[in-house]
């Protein structure tokens, strides 16, 4: 599936596509959630994929981090076939994912719950000692608590915490180490009108090498947070574009947002 | 060992919530002090079979229990193996070192058969481990008990290395700096030792990465694979990590016992175990040598009381599985859960101003 529609950016064409999905099919029993899909993103890219409920959105998630094995197709991450790979080797080569529903440690502080996803990216996962106050992973969580805003409550539990701290955290947990690939499952489901404005804050100033894709029902959201749209339909590919274009479409405005939607 | 040792702040969840300007010896409660001089000071009071039999098996049934409770309780997997690693460390300090059965024993000196008692049981405790970490809950209970059983008849009917029903006699400590280990006072301190060394190791590890990935593998399995971590390899780990306080407490049991038969490592020892770590607490390590204290106490003065009112001595069971039932239905984090909640009580008549007893 072509990608000519998106904006093109100059200069990251060489590094390849930092996501490359071929032929992706996931079947549970007879029942194929995903059928075929075929999505390349290039490194940095913003995107946005939508679809009503059970189009297959986050089992394309669920896909891409291993957490299901595919049925068959092939998985590129950087130019290296990880198909075969388990979850945390994905993860470790700088994949991240959000989860729709808060997926945390609730009897961890906020920042244990910080220097675990550090951690888990780094070197010494089996380390018996504990780390030192002036240890580079801890300083590490600390910058990314105070990235999205939960400075005041690092020592909580997080089962303690309100329902858009927790969102915010979800983030926080997705940014460590160094990633080059988030996957965001929703992240503004449940938020404020406040939060949003903080969620896209966050998201659009995300380094620049970082690029996303990101499943969100509001609109105001998504659209403002992406470059480049795809729109999944009973877990088919079933249109790809600009935000503007999508928006204007109107099979995809019969097909989703006429649906009652937003 | 006085319930009173348990008192201070609950502890703790912050890994970060770094020291203040206090060192750490500053910030342990004086209640710790008191505990620790208690027991240090016990020899100058107590006699041989309080010092021997009493607290030498509650500090070694403690180092057996608090290996499971790090299992269970930080890494959410309940193993009935942890009695059958501390009995195959014990049998290997028979085989490989000397003992009465001069036909099988090898008799090699202390410094390489006790690592090599350590190294084997660890290696026992990895290969058992990696079956168990594959099921869940239940499931892991019923893989352990499983393996626990086939070790215990193995020991049973293998004469060739594990002498069979007789086992293992004359089984002695090394006579090290020119102590008799199996000396009550020396025999006290050792354990002590042993089984302070075990405690401090598991709450400092505790917060360690290991640790803390551990807990969060209990916790959230799925997510921790999505943060980078093995699961799989961090749970074999943490059966490997566990096997060293187990067979640490099963080389002083041998030790104590001065022999090991396929009796020690039974099943309703395995269970014991088991029980012990419920009774006194899974959320603490501390609740391993609170719940051995219980049990030994009950084993070793329960037969008297029941004899008294004209009951059979054996049916100190009764007695254990009745207080193991009345902690399961009242406080399912077991004694400690019960001293916690009575502190929070007691705590409540403070002045909530000035912090002063109202």
């Amino acid at each position: 599936m072509s990608l000519s529609t998106v904006n093109e950016r100059p200069g990251q064409m060489n590094a390849g596509n930092a996501l490359e999905l071929r032929g992706i099919t996931k079947m549970f029993g007879a029942l194929a959630a995903i059928a075929d899909v075929t999505i390349s993103v290039r490194p940095g890219e913003r995107r946005a994929v939508l679809g009503s409920n059970g189009a297959g959105k986050t089992t394309l998630f669920n896909c891409i981090t291993g957490d299901f094995p595919v049925t068959s197709g092939i998985i590129r991450f950087f130019g290296e076939d990880v198909t075969a790979f388990p979850p945390y080797e994905r993860i470790r080569r700088g994949l991240r994912r959000t989860y729709q529903i808060s997926s945390l440690f609730a009897g961890l502080s906020v920042l244990d719950n910080v220097y675990l996803a550090c951690r888990g990216v780094s070197r010494n996962r089996y380390s018996l000692l504990r780390p030192r106050s002036d240890d580079a992973l801890v300083h590490a969580a600390e910058m990314l608590v105070e990235a999205v805003h939960l400075t005041a409550v690092k020592d909580r539990l997080v089962g303690e915490l309100a329902y858009g701290q927790q969102r915010q955290l979800e983030i926080a947990l997705a940014m460590s180490g160094a990633p080059r690939f988030i996957l965001f499952d929703e992240p503004a489901a449940g938020l404020s009108p406040t939060e949003r404005r903080d969620l896209v804050t966050i998201l659009t100033s995300l380094p620049a090498h970082i690029g996303y894709i990101v499943i969100e029902h509001d609109m105001d959201v998504a659209l403002r947070v992406v470059e480049s749209v795809t729109m999944m339909h009973n877990g088919r590919v079933f249109k790809e574009g600009k935000p503007s274009e999508i928006e204007d479409d109107p099979e995809v405005q019969e097909l989703y947002l006429g649906g009652g939607h937003g | 060992m006085s319930l009173a040792d348990q008192a201070g702040p609950r502890a703790s969840a912050g890994i970060t919530k770094t020291a203040g300007p206090t060192s750490w010896i500053e910030r342990i409660p004086p209640a710790w002090w008191a505990a620790a001089l208690v027991l240090l000071a016990m020899p100058l009071v107590a006699n041989n079979f309080w010092l021997f039999q009493v607290m030498g098996w509650t500090f070694i049934l403690g180092m057996i229990a608090v290996s499971l409770t790090f299992l269970a309780g930080y890494g959410g997997m309940v193993s009935l193996l942890q009695m059958s690693i501390a009995g195959l460390a014990g049998y290997m300090v028979a085989i490989l070192g000397p003992s009465g059965t001069t036909s099988i024993s090898l008799g090699l000196s202390w410094w390489i058969v006790l690592p090599a008692a350590f190294l084997i049981a660890a290696i026992f405790a990895t290969l058992s481990g990696a079956l168990a970490v594959r099921t869940e809950g239940i499931y892991t209970i019923m893989i352990t008990l499983a393996i626990a059983a086939a070790f215990f008849y193995f020991t049973r009917q293998n004469y060739t290395i594990f002498n069979g029903y007789s086992g293992f006699n004359l089984v002695l400590p090394p006579r090290l700096f020119g102590v008799d280990w199996r000396d009550p006072t020396a025999f006290y301190y050792l354990c002590l030792g042993c089984a302070a060394l075990c405690y401090g190791t598991v709450v400092y590890v505790s917060r360690s990465p290991f640790g803390l990935a551990l807990q969060g593998v209990r916790d959230n399995p799925r997510r921790m694979a999505a943060l980078g971590f093995n699961v799989t390899a961090h749970r074999v780990a943490a059966h490997a990590f566990a096997s060293i306080f187990a067979s640490m407490g099963g080389i002083l049991l041998v030790w104590q016992n001065a022999q090991i038969a396929p009796g020690t490592i039974g099943i309703s020892s395995a269970i014991d175990v088991l029980v012990v770590a419920v009774v006194g607490g899974m959320r603490r390590p501390l609740g391993a040598f609170v719940g051995a204290f219980i049990y030994v106490m009950l084993q070793t003065f329960s037969p008297d009381i029941l004899g008294a009112f004209g009951f059979s001595a054996e049916r100190f069971k009764l007695i254990i599985g009745i207080g193991f039932l009345a902690v399961v239905l009242f406080s399912p984090d077991g004694v400690l859960g019960l001293w916690d909640r009575w502190r929070a009580r007691t705590g409540r008549r403070v002045d909530p101003l000035t912090g002063q007893p109202r």
